[in-house]
């Protein structure tokens, strides 16, 4: 457990030191909302039919710009073959990792959709189920992405790769996660959509660390 | 040491270099197969199913449309196979097998989409509708690109079969979440607007004429990814002296 919290502050600590990267995710996710209404108009009846799409689909975006940072410097300077070689169980650290990644680039991105939901123009109820949505869907982002990460490890050509290995697998997430809002709004009620996402989370934590530890294996070899 | 080969041993043609040559028997048969049961397949199609009652001639694409569907997701779930036994057998010629098959199953997946198109202009009014079936076929497609595209960029040979098998394997975990999700969600949003059901009499000289089709499909699969096999191994084993040899004798050939 303490190979799990010293990698977890050191990677809160990185991501710290340089906030710049975090607030660029940040500012990707905010510019793509608000890209949408000049693309399909500013109609309100409009706007609140795709806001919840349009705001799941940026945080997928956002949360794939900054997986590639998941690794690839422990990669450049020899730290993660350091940590393969550690006693310590390499699903641990990795969880310690993943969990670290989504604290800095989810979290954030949570605080802030409240305001871009507004600017949707949905009201506080969807808000609500938008934002528990997310919360909790996209640690699901982060626990698949990092497999996605950890294959095309240091490979040319991937940032695009590893958007078209993960974005075919990340539609579940987006399909409940944005039905969520749809159902709460049609009144059938977004707990169903929630339990389908909890279910998600737990499968992906149950699987994904060991498919990562494997694919940072074969990377590092 | 007589006794072991004497017995047939499936360990010996995972090694590359056993597999060449049986592999290069097999390919030339099983597309001769391919080409008559193909053959046997249309003239069924064409000539003795009669004109479907609702559908009219167009209906006949299916012989070629629900044989590419069914070969498409078959062949993923070959090559999930194939990766499995390579990461945990650790042998060399399983990758090679999966790399062979993911063409021909994206082949297979764009085929059913483009047949699948040109039929639902006519019956359905629309090249593409969001229903579940074409659009979990999509993602399918998305999924054999993902794969191909990740081969393809991994120059270390260890390297690229094992990323490749671990990629495989993580989508057919997420190919029935994929189907399920977009079924449900297919629901949600524009309910049963349209129905891909068939008819519910399907006249057996049709199914017959599907099934021939399939088979021919399955054919024609083993027989392209044995072929294309063949020219993976030799890429493979370019450094060993047997491929030296092989190499002289085609050049000499041709």
């Amino acid at each position: 457990m303490t190979a799990f919290s010293a990698i977890l502050r050191r990677d809160m600590l990185l991501a710290w030191r340089s906030r710049a990267d975090l607030l660029i995710s940040l500012a990707f996710f905010v510019i793509v909302g608000c890209l949408f209404p000049f693309g399909v108009g500013a109609e309100p009846n409009q706007l609140r039919a795709i806001g919840p799409g349009v705001l799941w689909v940026a945080a997928l975006l956002s949360c794939l710009l900054s997986l590639h940072r998941l690794f690839a410097q422990d990669y450049q300077d020899g730290t993660l073959e350091q940590m393969l070689l550690s006693p310590d169980p390499t699903v641990l650290w990795i969880l310690a990792k993943v969990l670290a990644h989504w604290l800095t680039t989810a979290v954030p991105l949570l605080l802030i959709t409240p305001l871009m939901a507004m600017m949707f123009d949905l009201e506080g109820g969807a808000i609500r189920v938008l934002t528990i949505s997310l919360a909790v869907g996209t640690p699901i982002l982060s626990l698949i992405g990092a497999v996605g990460a950890a294959l095309t490890l240091g490979l040319r050509g991937g940032g695009a790769l590893l958007a078209l290995l993960v974005l075919p697998l990340f539609v579940p997430v987006l399909i409940f996660g944005a039905g969520s809002v749809d159902a709460y709004l049609s009144g059938t009620g977004a707990s169903a959509h929630m339990l389908l996402l909890g279910g998600g989370v737990l499968g992906a934590l149950a699987l994904s660390p060991i498919a990562c530890a494997a694919a940072l294996r074969i990377s590092t070899e | 040491m007589s006794t072991s080969e004497s017995r047939f041993n499936l360990y010996h043609y995972a090694a590359p270099q056993a597999f060449y040559p049986v592999a290069g028997k097999l390919a030339p048969i099983f597309a001769a197969i391919a080409v008559v049961l193909a053959v046997a397949g249309l003239w069924i199609g064409f000539f003795k199913a009669p004109t479907d009652a609702v559908q009219g001639e167009v209906y006949r694409i299916i012989f070629i449309h629900v044989p590419a569907a069914w070969m498409s997701m078959f062949v993923f779930l070959v090559m999930a196979f194939w990766s499995a036994v390579g990461l945990a057998m650790n042998t060399r010629l399983s990758a090679l097998m999966a790399q062979a098959l993911a063409p021909t199953g994206a082949m297979f997946c764009f085929v059913a989409l483009w047949t699948g198109a040109l039929w639902g202009r006519p019956t359905w009014g629309a090249y593409w509708v969001w229903d579940a079936r074409l659009t979990s076929q999509l993602l399918l497609l998305f999924l054999y690109l993902g794969y191909m595209a990740l081969v393809a960029a991994i120059d270390d040979p260890r390297r690229r079969d094992k990323a490749g098998a671990i990629l495989c394997l993580v989508g057919a975990v997420n190919v029935p979440i994929i189907y399920f999700s977009v079924k449900w969600w297919n629901t949600l949003h524009q309910g049963a607007s349209v129905s891909l059901t068939k008819a519910p009499s399907m006249a057996s000289i049709m199914l017959s004429g599907m099934l021939v089709m399939a088979l021919a499909a399955w054919a024609y699969t083993i027989s392209v990814a044995l072929y294309r096999v063949r020219v993976l191994i030799l890429e493979r084993e370019r450094h060993a002296d047997w491929v030296r040899g092989e190499l002289a004798r085609l050049g000499e050939a041709s």
